[in-house]
């Protein structure tokens, strides 16, 4: 029982941690797409504090956490650890491509959306192939982007935001890019999170 | 030979020169790179210093022109940017009202509604505004900027601010510009309040836009000590008409004069705004950074192996920023002047060149073996990893080639920012960090030289350094075949103290700290430097608080000294062509009064009964005291930016009000009395500003201490103590701790218990196991036969040749045995504690006096105790079955003259010549080939045959089931230091460095031959069982005499080769079949200790000069090479994935096996490194102090520890087998300790 008191806290303080990088990360990086006004929110709340809607932070910080539980998961099921660098200096790399990758979604003025979305993809490709290299990684990235995109579809229908130049149904034709980076992005904070799994626990007992 | 291979040849060579270029001469390359990075970085100080304030330029009006395009060449101070035409020209019209009289009468609503209500009637003098002279007529119509919609995202300002007309703002806007709606609002302070934003605001507000001056100093609230109340009329214009603003100016200053007003208007300024980088822009800057910061100290704390860990890293840092200096220098040298924000692309480009390379490097040359010259590692280390580099390199100019064809100007330029920064960072690692590590390097050689003990007489002669007076003193030179070694508790008192500094700085972490430090400091100067940032905001929220704060940041340009030509209240030569409106009777006679009772001196405390209307310097650029974003939010609703360009702001124009209370009365809406305001809102007014700063110092806090602690939490979970650290930093483990318990926890709830396995009287030396049986030597020279199921004792084979063991010889048989222990695979780590074993004796003799027949007694006393007698049961039991079949030769002419080595080595317990002439009689009746005069050295099972090699040469073949001998051979003279059973061979290692190769024959009187499958993977082939039948004879087939040079040390047989490591170096590989010599393997510094080999064709091999090798058995070359311990290399094993070692430095490391890479390691019991085995690719265990400890080879986490027993907590496990039913066998002293490991059956099922 002891053991599986340990691998839940683990599992919750993961999580956790997960979560609290997803919020993160969905601040800074809807702060650099309302900039840009690429998204539009009700005007009153663009003055509030952090430029988006309440729900949106906690969303991608949910998805996150899951996507980062997931990815360790599925390693193990699949019976494939992950080997390739399992690194944090390549982690931060990871992540810092990520920003860069919405920063260049937000900031850099492309010809056209085409181009910009070729770009992105291009981009996002290239993160996976640097940074995961893994066919899990890889089917999980597309599925989960494509279930996202779906998913905003629907938001934006509704009516709970917009995007001011859709050219992909009621969204940006990046969108699918984007998450499929976050994707991999999370899932490698989640390996390398979850290779610290029982340290986190047996410090803690320690501590205790 | 293809072209790549030729490349990568020509690449490997002309690095190996660079790298003894770099190594030769570090002071002169040192210099000549800094001098480079300089000349570079030179052009980077004629860039103007960052920053997103605006600038400002400032003109006399007079002689203005707009400037042209072209750039003219000496205008002195003009900048840069005051180039064509401004976006704008802004034209405010400063109105300050008062109500005076002051009236009793009136109500705290007078005070402003009048004044604002004015502002209808100047707005229709202002845009029914027409001059018109010789060149035509003008109006404002068609001077003024026109705007058209509001962004999308801003509806509910549309009705407020204009949409398709002249941009012309004022507080007259929120009542769309209508008198009547004003009168008819009943409260107009609601109404301007409703527009507000809520929660807090970076930007300019509604308010401060409509009323163009601070929202603390309109006076429009209820309660307003003056009484006067300010506000503008903003005229935005798009062309510049000095006719018509100046007949506008005298009109204006005609109809409502400001008597005491001297207001300057001759200059006007021209602000110069950047790109914005707002607060919000800030956070995700802040972001990259953090991340670029921790990607940083990550890489940087994998430098291993180095003198100085922090000196390389910085180093590196230093490479990777001046490489990126060095490019934008040369860029901006070429012309190429960056137009992208560097601040936030830096990051990025950090990420792109990376610090991997430089890594790389490190670690590659780290790896070179010790015993080379400086120059040579550094040569060696730079050509091993060139080609790896060159094609990173080759790679990342590729995607930044497809990155330059997207043809996005941005990434463009980004791209060729990347290419110069990679070619410089290339530059500078090869001449700046290739130098510094071959310092770095040098030094280490100097502080490591005593330290490391040379492993052959081969080494260069220690270098006379300035350090080597402060070094302890050599220790004294071994024999060339044993070698001395302290105990690891003594070694780590020998640190130099520098190192102990280090230690120290290490185990504190004081330089993460300090990092971790500096970081938050910088980012606080980061912040409090942006003037976009908290700072202004900060200080507009303050000027507000006091009426003459002067909020204009940043250094003025001096005012151009142009005298006043246009005196206030004088109207020059323009002419209004439409009659004004009839301008109100002005009480001027009470102005002016008021105006000279102002001169007595303010009453500070109370509102004076007549408001005055001064106008002072603060009010010339009014404008000056807005937040400085007024200007690009205003122009940004209409989606007009002012990045990078600038706007001219023209003097103000200054209107005095005066209204009288009777006015005041007559405009009052009838709500107005109504509502009579309450008292608090003095208060409230007040507070309300205090609150919201109190409040936005309340929320900075609580969000700095949120972020502390995350950071913190963050810091403490992400990096657990000991990450990847060799064990000495975190100080050594006091004596009587828990065991196992190197990370400070207490181990989990042991659910595996051990089967103790009892019965030897001395420490276990040999161990051998075939997975069915299990078979233990111990020092006495009894070899026992276990079931490896059950633990049940099948068989014992006593020696009868134990005679001696007095106290005072044990002493001098420890001191032997320590010299040579290391001759042998199993390595018994010299310590204090081993003596304190010496006592285990003493219960054996006692159980031996009890059950002694009397006739022992008759022994002779100088013999001692007679410890055939402890065996003497055991021993008839198997006198009836084991009659002897075949001839042997007779068991006195073993006796052959052992080497000197062999004397040295162990005249222990079993080679004791006083066997009494009785036991000898009777050996040599019952069992006339049984040697008991020698121990045995080596063992080994296969089936129910026992291969036992003694220290007299001798080979016996025991049946493990009956304990009889079956044969013997003695055509060797030296000690068998080692034994391989394979199939039907059997290769013997002897002392003299020959190596033996025998066969086993098994002659059937049936001619059947029995095979019992071998449980487990199936990986082993099937070992014959021989029946007690068979007539087994043992052969020597061939015998390579000198197989080394010196004694051989390991012996491993797999896949059909015999490898042998031995104390000259080198690894030799046989083919068992002819037993021919296929490869002999040099790479080693240092004896070999330890050597891998299995059914896959893996070979590795571990040294005394701690370097672990892998090699391909097929071609003989070496695969990789690294130095992973300081000290002998005990033990190694290999997984499909990893090359698991253990060293004489108690510290077990886990290396990938394809890349070389050290994964991590863990550290052990004193005295139980070589103890380990994996049980399944991702199961390892560890022997301790009485416990056994299993880890996830995957993540390096400790999953289980085991005890093996109560009594045994202070022995360590020094030899582990595990067998094929994934149960493991260790021995700890005199016991031997089966363990199951269910959850590994499980698996492997």
């Amino acid at each position: 029982t002891t053991s599986n008191i340990n691998g839940t806290t683990n599992l919750v303080i993961r999580g956790t941690m997960l979560f609290s990088v997803g919020v993160f990360l969905a601040l800074v990086l809807n702060l650099l797409q309302v900039q840009r006004n690429v998204t539009l929110f009700p005007p009153d709340v663009i003055s509030s504090i952090f430029s988006s809607a309440w729900w949106v932070p906690p969303c991608c910080g949910t998805a996150s956490a899951m996507i980062g539980l997931l990815y360790p998961c599925i390693d193990s099921r699949l019976g494939e650890p992950h080997k390739f660098k399992r690194e944090w200096s390549s982690v931060m790399r990871c992540v810092a491509v990520f920003v860069g990758i919405n920063h260049a979604s937000a900031k850099v003025d492309f010809a056209n959306n085409v181009q910009l979305s070729l770009t992105l993809a291009a981009l996002s490709i290239g993160l996976w192939w640097t940074f995961d290299r893994s066919r899990s990684g890889f089917g999980l990235g597309i599925g989960i982007a494509l279930l996202a995109t779906l998913a905003t579809q629907l938001l934006v229908y509704n009516g709970v935001f917009q995007y001011t130049s859709p050219d992909f149904l009621y969204i940006r034709s990046w969108l699918p890019c984007i998450f499929f980076a976050g994707v991999i992005t999370m899932g490698n904070i989640g390996r390398q999170l979850a290779l610290y799994e029982y340290k986190v626990v047996q410090e803690k007992t320690h501590q205790d | 030979m293809t072209l790549r291979e030729r490349l990568r040849e020509k690449i490997s060579a002309a690095f190996y020169h660079h790298g003894l270029l770099c190594a030769s001469y570090p002071v002169p390359i040192i210099l000549f790179t800094s001098a480079s990075i300089l000349t570079c970085c030179y052009p980077l100080l004629r860039l103007p210093l960052p920053g997103t304030g605006p600038v400002e330029f400032t003109t006399g009006v007079r002689d203005y022109t707009v400037p042209s395009h072209e750039p003219q060449g000496d205008l002195g101070e003009r900048p840069d940017w005051y180039r064509g035409p401004p976006v704008a020209y802004i034209q405010q019209v400063l109105v300050k009202a008062a109500v005076s009289p002051w009236d009793s009468s009136l109500v705290p609503v007078d005070v402003f509604r009048s004044p604002l209500g004015r502002v209808f009637s100047l707005l229709e003098e202002i845009r029914n505004h027409v001059h018109s002279d010789s060149t035509g007529v003008r109006s404002l119509e068609a001077l003024c900027l026109q705007v058209t919609d509001l962004l999308p995202g801003l509806r509910r300002m549309q009705s407020v601010l204009p949409e398709h007309g002249c941009l012309l703002v004022s507080p007259g806007n929120y009542w769309q510009n209508q008198r009547e709606l004003f009168d008819s609002d009943p409260d107009p302070l609601k109404t301007i309040q409703k527009h507000e934003p809520k929660g807090l605001h970076t930007s300019a507000t509604l308010r401060d836009l409509l009323f163009g001056v601070p929202g603390k100093h309109t006076g429009v609230s209820h309660y307003n000590r003056k009484r006067v109340v300010t506000y503008t009329i903003t005229v935005v214009l798009v062309s510049y008409d000095t006719r018509f603003l100046g007949s506008l100016r005298s009109r204006l200053k005609q109809l409502h004069p400001s008597a005491n007003c001297s207001l300057r208007d001759d200059h006007m300024v021209h602000v110069h705004f950047k790109e914005e980088i707002g607060i919000a822009e800030l956070i995700p800057l802040v972001t990259t950074y953090i991340i670029l910061f921790a990607y940083i100290y990550f890489s940087t704390r994998k430098i291993d192996m180095v003198k100085s860990k922090w000196g390389l890293a910085l180093a590196a840092v230093v490479t990777v920023l001046s490489s990126l200096l060095m490019s934008v220098g040369l860029c901006t040298l070429f012309g190429l002047t960056p137009t992208l924000n560097g601040g936030e692309i830096f990051p990025y480009l950090v990420v792109v060149i990376g610090l991997e390379n430089v890594l790389v490097l490190t670690k590659s040359v780290v790896s070179t073996p010790v015993d080379l010259e400086v120059k040579l590692r550094i040569a060696q280390g730079l050509s091993n990893e060139s080609w790896s580099i060159m094609k990173n390199m080759a790679t990342e100019l590729c995607i930044i080639l497809i990155g330059y064809f997207t043809l996005v100007p941005a990434i463009q330029e980004f791209c060729l920012f990347a290419v110069v920064g990679l070619v410089s960072d290339f530059f500078l690692q090869m001449f700046f960090f290739t130098t510094v590590l071959s310092i770095d390097i040098r030094r280490m050689e100097l502080a490591d030289l005593n330290r490391r003990l040379p492993a052959e007489a081969g080494l260069p002669p220690p270098k006379p350094g300035p350090l080597r007076p402060r070094e302890a003193p050599p220790p004294p030179r071994p024999s060339p075949h044993t070698i001395t070694l302290q105990t690891p508790a003594f070694r780590n008192l020998r640190l130099p103290k520098r190192l102990r500094v280090v230690y120290f700085l290490a185990r504190t972490r004081l330089a993460q700290r300090i990092i971790m430090v500096g970081t938050v400091i910088w980012i606080g100067i980061l912040v409090y430097t942006d003037p976009a940032g908290l700072r202004t905001y900060l200080a507009a929220q303050v000027s507000e608080q006091s009426p003459l704060g002067d909020s204009g940041g940043g250094g003025l340009p001096p005012h151009l000294g142009v005298a006043p030509v246009f005196h206030a209240g004088d109207p020059t030569s323009t002419l209004s062509v439409l009659p004004a409106p009839e301008p109100t009777p002005l009480p001027e006679n009470q102005s002016q009064g008021h105006h000279g009772s102002a001169g007595a001196g303010p009453r500070p405390q109370v509102p004076p009964a007549v408001p005055q209307i001064t106008w002072g310097a603060e009010d010339e650029e009014g404008w000056r005291r807005l937040s400085f974003r007024h200007w690009p939010s205003l122009f940004s609703y209409y989606n007009i930016t002012l990045a990078k360009r600038y706007i001219s702001i023209l003097p103000v124009i200054p209107v005095t009000l005066h209204l009288s209370p009777q006015e005041a009365i007559e405009t009052r809406h009838p709500q107005d009395t109504r509502h009579p305001p309450p008292p608090i809102p003095k208060v409230s007014a007040d507070l309300q500003t205090d609150l919201t700063l109190y409040k936005v110092a309340a929320l900075g806090l609580a969000a700095g201490v949120l972020l502390v602690l995350l950071l913190f939490c963050l810091y403490r979970v992400l990096c657990p103590r000991n990450y990847g650290q060799n064990g000495v930093a975190h100080g050594r483990r006091r004596r009587g701790d828990l065991p196992c318990d190197d990370y400070g926890y207490s181990p989990p709830v042991s659910e595996i218990s051990p089967l103790l396995l009892r019965g030897h009287s001395m420490d276990i030396e040999c161990l051998a196991s075939d997975g069915m049986l299990l078979a233990s030597c111990c020092l006495a020279g009894q070899i026992r036969v276990w079931d490896a199921q059950t633990g049940d004792c099948l068989t014992v084979i006593p020696n009868h040749g134990l005679r001696r063991s007095s106290s005072s010889g044990c002493w001098e048989q420890r001191d032997g045995w320590d010299n040579c222990h290391l001759l042998r695979r199993r390595s018994v780590p010299a310590r204090p504690t081993l003596f304190t074993d010496q006592p285990d004796l003493t219960p054996l003799i006692d159980t031996n006096f009890t059950c002694q027949p009397p006739s022992h007694l008759a022994t002779p006393p100088r013999g001692g105790f007679d410890f055939g007698g402890l065996v003497e049961r055991a021993y008839l039991e198997h006198e009836s079955p084991s009659p002897s079949t075949y001839p042997s030769p007779s068991s006195a002419a073993s006796s052959s003259p052992p080497s000197a080595a062999h004397l040295q080595r162990r005249r222990s317990l079993g080679d004791a010549p006083t066997l009494p002439a009785q036991d000898r009689a009777s050996t040599a009746g019952t069992q006339a080939t049984a040697d008991w005069d020698s121990s045995v050295w080596a063992m080994e099972l296969r089936g129910n045959l026992i291969a036992a090699g003694r220290s007299s040469g001798k080979l016996e073949l025991w049946d493990a089931v009956e304990g009889s001998l079956r044969c013997s051979n003695e055509d060797g003279v030296s000690g068998i230091t080692a034994l391989a059973f394979l199939n039907n061979r059997i290769v013997a290692a002897r002392l003299n460095g020959s190596l033996d190769f025998f066969t086993v024959e098994i002659n059937k009187p049936l001619g059947l031959l029995q095979y019992r499958g071998a449980p487990g993977r199936g990986s082993m082939p099937p070992s014959p069982c021989y029946s007690s039948e068979d007539v087994i004879s043992c052969q020597l087939t061939r015998s390579v005499q000198c197989a080394h040079q010196k004694p051989i040390t390991v012996l491993r047989a797999a896949a059909g080769r015999v490898v042998t490591g031995s104390q000259d170096h080198t690894v030799r590989v046989y083919r068992l079949e002819d037993s021919c010599c296929l490869f002999t393997l040099q790479g080693h510094s240092g004896g070999i200790t330890a050597i891998y080999i299995d059914q896959t064709m893996v070979l590795a091999s571990g040294g005394q000069d701690g370097a672990i090798c892998l090699w391909d058995v097929l071609t003989g070359s070496r695969v990789s090479h690294v130095y992973g311990h300081r000290g002998d290399v005990t033990s190694l094993v290999c997984t499909t994935s990893c090359v698991i070692s253990s060293g004489l430095d108690d510290l077990i490391c886990i290396w990938d096996r394809s890349t070389g890479i050290k994964l991590y390691s863990i550290q052990q019991e004193v005295g139980c490194g070589a103890s380990l085995g994996v049980i399944s690719e991702s199961l390892l265990v560890t022997g301790g102090q009485g416990c056994v400890s299993f880890w996830d080879l995957n993540f390096g986490d400790l999953l289980q520890t085991v005890y093996l027993g109560q009594s045994s907590d202070g022995q360590g496990v020094r030899q582990l087998l595990v067998l094929d039913n994934a149960a493991i066998v260790c021995d700890f002293g005199s016991e031997l300790s089966l363990v199951y490991v269910p959850s590994v059956l499980e698996k492997l099922d």
